[in-house]
């Protein structure tokens, strides 16, 4: 027990959860900025592919395509190491939220395509006979029906980019996973006990990276409750 | 585009071996992945559409612990924890083992949707005609439910695929390590990342496009040519449709 709780203290010092949490809000932080953008593109990815004239149509269709049967580690790699940010986004963080956000966009347009095809097509009827015109339509009326309908899909894809921000560990961006492997295998004295050390590590960052998911998880649960009632 | 000169494409033509033997060892990978995690997601999926208590909180666990902590803690852990405890795993099989049980949550929800979306009524009936629960399942529901099954399920497949790639940073000796390790040594980053992007692409596209097939024929999507979807949507001969 002794020996567990001296391998819980050289873990739990002050300056490995300072390291530790910053690395946390750079998880954080990479992921909302990513979701944020690919909502918007996939939004506009979606619109090209269900509206778009052939040039827009093909475009979309490509990209989507080609981001969805490859790899999202192929991609933050290829962009960690053969990609230069320009000068205010030069930080390594700035190419993981490039990557994430490519990736992420093809499949936020494949969510926003799934809930633009279940607005039913009357609605756009309705709003021409209203005299909204295409654009108009489409922002006023059937886009927010569509998102409406997709909030869990979302919510869950979320869930997915903060766990594959884990990934950035892999290429030395600063985030939560890279800070507590670099904890884990700081030296510490050969008193401590190295195997509860790295079990307590692995139990920490699981605990963490489960609170902050299953709290989306369940509000994804209650949301696809309440639109099945 | 010096990170697409010629030389080093050159470079990759003549060490191109390792990357299909990549291939090969990611195709076995996800072979027996995608067994696991089928398996796992039949007996956890029934499970938790079941009526027993304790299988369904022990499913609920198990689906809840692996969908929400990163698939890559988790293979850290089988590749960096475990030697602690003496059990030694070799690469491949952390793979197989950390993939498909993560993979085995997803497809666990699928079958479990599937089951609950088949009526109520049926497994009432063929209790009446005396079939035990496993029968049932077996015989009755499973069937029913797979076509809404099917379209979830190979999208996952597809992501199983893609992120056996994680494998990568334990030097699983798969596609993506293959191609990592190729452009560490060379620098030749171009031409190694779109030889495996084509590669994974070449797995994965045939598996969406089969989703995508699959959603279509039978997914619930409108069909602006159908007449009957039209009246639906302005609530006219609704009375046939109860």
């Amino acid at each position: 027990m002794n020996e567990f709780i001296a391998a819980f203290e050289s873990v739990f010092t002050k300056s490995n959860l300072i390291y530790m949490f910053r690395g946390l809000g750079i998880t954080l932080y990479v992921a909302l900025i990513s979701v944020l953008l690919s909502m918007v593109f996939g939004t506009i990815l979606a619109l090209f592919r269900s509206y778009g004239n052939k040039v827009l149509k093909g475009f979309s269709i490509a990209y989507i395509e080609l981001f969805r049967n490859t790899p999202n580690l192929l991609w933050v790699l290829a962009i960690r190491f053969m990609i230069r940010m320009p000068k205010p986004f030069d930080a390594p963080m700035y190419s993981g939220i490039l990557s994430f956000t490519l990736f992420t966009s093809a499949v936020m347009a494949e969510i926003v395509r799934g809930g633009l095809n279940s607005v039913p097509k009357g609605q756009f009827e309705a709003a021409y006979s209203q005299g909204f015109n295409f654009p108009r339509a489409v922002v006023h009326i059937i886009l927010p029906q569509c998102f409406r309908s997709i909030v869990p899909s979302m919510l869950s894809q979320v869930i997915t980019v903060i766990k594959d921000t884990s990934f950035l560990a892999q290429v030395a961006i600063e985030e939560f996973f890279n800070n507590s492997k670099w904890v884990m295998s700081a030296q510490i004295d050969s008193t401590i006990n190295q195997t509860m050390r790295v079990f307590i590590i692995f139990g920490f960052v699981a605990v963490i990276y489960f609170i902050i998911n299953f709290a989306l998880s369940s509000v994804v649960r209650s949301r696809k409750k309440k639109q099945a009632a | 585009m010096s990170a697409f000169s010629i030389d080093k494409w050159e470079k990759l033509f003549h060490n191109i071996g390792p990357f299909f033997h990549g291939f090969g060892v990611t195709l076995y990978i996800v072979l027996f992945a995608l067994l696991l995690s089928l398996v796992l997601g039949v007996v956890f999926g029934v499970m938790s559409a079941g009526y027993n208590k304790v299988l369904r909180g022990i499913s609920r666990v198990y689906v809840e612990f692996f969908q929400n902590t990163p698939l890559l803690v988790q293979i850290f852990f089988l590749y960096n924890a475990l030697p602690y405890m003496n059990i030694n795993l070799s690469a491949v099989t952390i793979g197989i083992l950390g993939v498909g049980v993560y993979h085995g949550a997803y497809m666990s929800e699928v079958v479990r949707t599937g089951i609950e979306s088949v009526p109520k009524g049926q497994e009432e009936a063929a209790i009446s005609q005396g079939f035990t629960y496993t029968q049932i399942m077996k015989n009755i529901v499973l069937p029913q439910a797979l076509k809404n099954m099917l379209p979830p399920l190979t999208n996952i497949a597809a992501n199983l695929i893609k992120n056996t790639s994680i494998l990568a940073v334990i030097a699983g000796g798969d596609l993506m390590y293959q191609a990592d390790s190729f452009a560490s040594t060379t620098l030749a980053y171009g031409p190694a990342y779109v030889v495996v992007g084509i590669m994974y692409f070449i797995i994965c596209f045939p598996l969406s496009r089969l989703s995508g097939y699959l959603e279509e024929k039978f997914g619930e999507k409108p069909n602006p040519k159908d007449y009957s979807e039209l009246l639906a949507s302005y609530k006219i001969g609704e009375e046939e449709s109860k």
